[in-house]
């Protein structure tokens, strides 16, 4: 029995969340419940006030600009899979999120500002260059993927601020995603990968829970993009990942695996 | 604080913390303990229920996110007509000590509403966040994947 007397506030409008979010920075935001219920079972969360998005208008839809997409941070993992023209690199994390009952309430905008190094979507965001839609009181602002986990569960958002929408550039490219756990479903990732390539211009290698944050290898990147072998582009991912020995894994294993992921990868792909 | 919503097919409403999990609110306050809790983290599927027709685990959805929804649970998916695939669990052998047994039947009729006759991958897929100790799934995919054959014949 969860014993938890924080009251809920429920925005019914995003103006009236971000005035929440501006009058109470030290709620918890809840929005989905598949992490911070885990949290307040085991006693690692006491909230004095929960803030919940779930629901709260405006949050979950998929839009289409002329640039690319635009996900509502408020869409589970389900809407992902169902939404006819969601990114098929999301659509493949979305999928290994959990099991059913999870997908049917984790929230995108959950994942990313949960910011578990292991969070299966968060590598993809690095992929596909997302960019990610703050708003508060005092306006908007967009922070790149790249440069929004700043540390181990740390992440560039002020106490004001929410997560709204995450902004997706329509990208070219060979693209892949690989989960590695101890069970197709409802396991947290040893290693899980994103990448994106195209031949000669760009490459992104991403990588989850093999370093305090999601991380890219840009090493190995650059190296892929100026034609060097596929060996001494795994051999720069072993180099640059940093993964830890816990519970769910070692770092050798996890070592070995991003570059075995990467390596079949590539070599599956088709010569330029 | 109170919260209302639609309980197998009744309104009720109980005053209660807004945190409080649906699990606890299902089993303590309507009496309805045929949601079992087995990790009460989200991983085994025990407390599956379905709200909105979708399945989710109960001991994660806080109450205060129930208003106004529809919730099924095991009591409501036999009621008054026993479903499909619980009749097919009984048959097949699918059931062995039964903790697990609702969270199934709750994850398998919202698949057979979509797929009426499931592939034993589809059936796998649908029920992967459903944890069984006992039976090897062998007989509970079985009985899903044949749950509305068996009524059609």
């Amino acid at each position: 029995m969860l014993r938890c007397e924080a009251p809920v506030f429920r925005p019914r409008t995003l103006d009236e969340a971000f005035a929440m979010r501006a009058a109470m920075p030290d709620a918890t935001v809840l929005a989905g419940g598949t992490d911070v219920m885990v949290y307040l079972e085991g006693g690692v969360l006491k909230p004095t006030r929960i803030i919940d998005l779930w629901g709260c208008p405006g949050m979950r839809e998929l839009r289409f600009t002329t640039g690319g997409q635009v996900y509502g941070a408020g869409l589970t993992c389900t809407d992902v899979l169902r939404a006819m023209h969601s990114h098929p690199l999301l659509r493949d994390a979305a999928a290994t999120v959990g099991a059913t009952q999870i997908q049917n309430r984790a929230t995108l905008g959950g994942n990313i500002c949960n910011s578990s190094p292991a969070g299966d979507t968060l590598p993809v965001w690095l992929a596909l260059r997302a960019e990610f839609e703050l708003g508060c009181v005092r306006g908007f602002r967009r922070v790149p993927a790249s440069g929004f986990w700043r540390g181990y569960k740390k992440i560039d958002m002020q106490p004001d601020e929410l997560l709204v929408a995450i902004r997706v550039p329509a990208l070219a490219g060979h693209m892949h995603f690989r989960k590695v756990g101890t069970r197709m479903a409802q396991s947290i990732s040893k290693v899980v990968f994103a990448g994106r390539y195209s031949v000669g211009k760009e490459a992104c290698l991403a990588f989850g829970a093999v370093g305090p944050t999601p991380m890219r290898c840009t090493a190995a990147e650059a190296a892929l993009v100026s034609g060097a072998s596929i060996n001494e582009v795994v051999s720069l991912v072993e180099q640059e990942v940093l993964p830890i020995d816990d519970i769910r894994s070692t770092a050798l294993y996890r070592r070995k695996v991003a570059g075995r992921i990467v390596r079949r990868w590539l070599d599956n792909l088709p010569r330029a | 604080m109170i919260v209302r919503f639609n309980c197998n097919g009744r309104s009720v409403q109980v005053d209660t913390p807004p945190m409080a999990r649906l699990l606890d609110v299902l089993r303590e306050d309507l009496r309805l303990v045929g949601s079992k809790e087995g990790c009460g983290e989200g991983e085994c599927g025990a407390c599956t229920v379905r709200v909105d027709g979708e399945p989710v685990m109960s001991c994660l959805v806080p109450v205060a996110q129930i208003e106004g929804c529809r919730v099924q649970t095991i009591e409501g998916l036999g009621n008054p007509i026993v479903h499909a695939v619980q009749t097919a669990m009984l048959a097949t052998g699918g059931a062995q000590c039964g903790i697990c047994t609702p969270g199934i039947c709750m994850s398998a009729a919202a698949l057979l509403d979509v797929d009426p006759h499931p592939t034993p991958d589809a059936v796998r897929v649908a029920l992967a966040g459903n944890l069984c100790r006992c039976t090897g799934y062998q007989k509970v995919i079985d009985a899903v994947c044949g749950a509305l054959a068996e009524r059609e014949a």
